[in-house]
């Protein structure tokens, strides 16, 4: 079997192929696509993908919610302001690494850039639809500069930030090509690169709070606040560590054959590692939250329905996962902080789809029966998100991700 | 150090004019040339020509225009939206300019309409409903041009604040920053959506002549002019018949100000003018998060290599 591999692959093209069907003959490759899992895939596609294309044939009307009123859906709401925050995790991993000394998280570093890159990916692909004439995407880089908008420092960083992230994922790829020698310099620059990401996601983690700082009028007050950059910043490093713990999750279940014993055996040490961080800075942030709320006198407006949805917001979806993620903790429990992960990762998605939709208009008389998404646009977030656990899985299959590379072993 | 520096800027123009000045001005030598450099250098490092306290401070365009909008006069007879769509040849209305059965709802500038008029009931005087005109109100330090990721938008000297379609790649900040509404966006259009709003009819107020809407007005119900003298007049209104007037002139202080100005009968929140306004211009909303930029850029390297240099040195030390 490894002889017959060997004669068929002497040549360059031959060789790729081979990596991309993973050393299987095409017939049996595509016998293994068939899972319940891809069924399902394939159908959402073959409905999304047609009204991406109805986008760019009928004008963004026919598939999304968005109106003068509400310039931005639910397409931006989920995929870029929740998108980026839960992409927080290759800064995370990569500082508390690389910088911060945490060497035993080594496993879980690659997985954190992976998903943070294609997280980012994705927010721009999202973007790229949502946007009216998505081929003049460089113009803030290139053509004309408006350094007084946030956005155009989000648009600049989120450029480099990918391309950072992309340098400091490159290693992996390198890797899976056998590219011993640029594989070198890729490793070289990781510092500079985790650096370099952390610089970027400070900024724009935190401008895309600051991007609604010009809407004083329109984000309800207990949501407005000076201090938004900063719960923005604060929760994207919770986002970030939970993120971790919630894929890590998923694939240590669904993606067992791509992980090495390294990773699986040390990974219920290090979720509860994580959860301890995790909640630590949900705790800050919580009184960040209070802070707020006193800083601008906004008492008051705690006993109003919007006041409700705001107690809503910080009590049930940031001080109990963090009460669950510290009881895991203490308890050792993996599964526990699992748990608290992923209902703080719905936290994370509240919070962010409360400033920018739920909240956003509040004034507006008959304001809440504009939020329902319509059917279309709800198909064309599961189409791309469909996309991203597709392109996700075939990198983990075939890159070294969850695994050490034979070849390539850093210690030892 | 200084020295050459308060030589250099000076030092270019007699520079370039000495080459010059040999053979058509022999009168000025080459004493009298330092001589004016130096006390040129000195004005500047003196700051005779530079008020520092003025420095930088920008209030505005002096001789910007606006139009005074009185909704005590407005009869709602929908003349300015009619003039409004032929001057700007905006595609004709789906029900026609006449037609009163749009006042059921309110209504708001859309990629077709540019401006729009709408009616509310007064609960203290019944019968006598008061009409409001939408349009981009055209700010002194617009929300839109500081949300603008690539400077599609420009405050004009005559007060008008104009969109350029060719820059703009439909991101919307715009907006999601209008205080106002104003700004309408061509969902229709697959390839090339823009956004859409009021100009000021700016082409007619530079050669001289004012925006469609107000020549249409029947009942000089919206006036233009200079925004300096129409504050003015909103003031002296008030003054005159404080019986008639709430004692505000909406827009002259909302976001920074606006160059259309508003008065009314009827307190501004009931006709749906937004109340929760700050006074400061938008763009002072996000100076702060902005200026914080550079300093983040060049001080978390140095705190990251700080962090770096404590975890080598604890490794070394063991």
């Amino acid at each position: 079997m490894r002889e017959e591999s060997m004669a068929k692959a002497d040549t360059f093209p031959a060789r790729f192929m081979d990596k991309l069907l993973m050393g299987m003959p095409l017939s049996d490759y595509v016998r293994t696509l068939i899972t319940p899992f891809n069924v399902v895939a394939m159908g959402i596609l073959c409905v999304g993908i047609p009204l991406i294309v109805l986008r760019f044939v009928d004008g963004l009307a026919t598939i999304t919610h968005a109106s003068n009123e509400y310039p931005w859906s639910i397409l931006l709401g989920w995929g870029l302001f929740s998108g980026v925050p839960l992409s927080a995790t290759g800064y995370i991993m990569a500082t508390a690494v690389y910088v911060f000394g945490f060497k035993k998280y080594h496993p879980l570093v690659r997985l954190g850039v992976l998903t943070g890159f294609l997280g980012y990916l994705f927010a721009v692909i999202y973007l790229l639809i949502d946007i009216g004439r998505p081929w003049r995407i460089y113009y803030p880089m290139a053509v004309s500069y408006g350094p007084t908008s946030v956005l155009f420092l989000v648009a600049w960083h989120v450029a480099l930030y990918l391309t950072v992230q992309l340098l400091e994922f490159s290693p992996a790829i390198l890797e899976w090509l056998h590219s011993r020698r640029v594989r070198k310099w890729a490793v070289m620059i990781t510092i500079a690169m985790t650096v370099a990401g952390v610089i970027l996601s400070t900024l724009h983690q935190s401008a895309l709070g600051a991007l609604f700082l010009l809407a004083p009028g329109k984000v309800h007050p207990l949501w407005y606040s000076g201090f938004l950059p900063v719960f923005f910043f604060v929760s994207s490093i919770y986002a970030g560590l939970v993120m971790v713990i919630a894929v890590s999750t998923i694939l240590s279940r669904f993606m067992r054959n791509s992980a090495d014993r390294e990773f699986l055996g040390s990974l219920d040490t290090l979720t509860v590692g994580l959860g301890k961080g995790a909640c630590i800075v949900m705790f800050v942030y919580f009184a960040l939250k209070l802070i707020g709320v006193a800083h601008d006198d906004n008492w008051d407006l705690l006993a109003t329905p919007y006041g409700y949805w705001f107690l809503v917001e910080i009590f049930l979806f940031v001080l109990v996962p963090g009460f669950v993620l510290t009881r895991g903790v203490k308890r050792d429990s993996a599964r526990m902080v699992r748990i608290g992960a992923f209902y703080a990762l719905a936290g994370v998605i509240l919070n962010r789809l409360n400033v920018s939709l739920i909240t956003f208009n509040w004034a507006i008389p008959g304001h809440l029966h504009d939020l329902i998404p319509p059917v279309k646009e709800v198909f064309v977030v599961l189409a791309i998100a469909t996309l991203h656990i597709i392109i996700f899985r075939w990198i983990v299959n075939r890159m070294p991700v969850l695994r050490e590379h034979p070849d390539y072993r850093e210690h030892g | 150090m200084v020295k050459s520096r308060e030589r250099r800027p000076a030092g270019k123009d007699p520079g370039e004019g000495r080459g010059g000045s040999r053979e058509e001005k022999p009168g000025i030598s080459r004493r009298d040339c330092l001589k004016a450099l130096t006390a040129a250098g000195s004005a500047t490092l003196i700051g005779g020509s530079v008020d520092a306290h003025a420095y930088k401070k920008f209030s505005g365009w002096p001789d910007r225009c606006g139009v005074l909008a009185d909704l005590t006069e407005c009869v709602g007879c929908r003349s300015c939206e009619a003039a409004c769509n032929r001057a700007n040849g905006l595609p004709k209305p789906d029900v026609p300019f006449d037609e009163k059965s749009v006042f059921e709802e309110k209504r708001r500038p859309t990629a077709s309409a540019y401006t729009v008029v709408n009616r509310y009931e007064d609960p203290e005087k019944p019968g006598t409903p008061v009409y409001r005109k939408v349009q981009c109100n055209h700010c002194n330090e617009p929300g839109c041009a500081s949300a603008c990721p690539v400077r599609a938008y420009t405050k004009t000297p005559e007060g008008a604040v104009l969109y350029n379609k060719d820059l703009c790649f439909g991101c919307r900040y715009c907006m999601v920053a209008c205080p106002f509404y104003a700004p309408a966006y061509d969902y229709e259009s697959a390839l090339e959506p823009r956004v859409v709003k009021c100009t000021m009819c700016h082409g007619r107020v530079k050669a001289g002549g004012v925006p469609a809407c107000v020549e249409a007005c029947p009942v000089e119900a919206i006036k233009f002019g200079k925004r300096k003298e129409l504050i003015k007049i909103a003031e002296t209104r008030i003054r005159n018949r404080p019986d008639r007037y709430v004692d505000h002139i909406y827009g002259e202080h909302e976001v920074g100000g606006t160059s259309w100005l508003y008065l009314s009968r009827a307190p501004f929140e009931r006709v749906d003018f937004p109340t929760n306004l700050p006074e400061k211009p938008l763009v002072e909303q996000t100076k702060g998060f902005l200026s914080s930029v550079p300093l983040v850029l060049v001080l978390w390297p140095a705190f990251l290599g700080m962090a770096y240099a404590a975890t080598r040195n604890k490794e070394d030390d063991k």
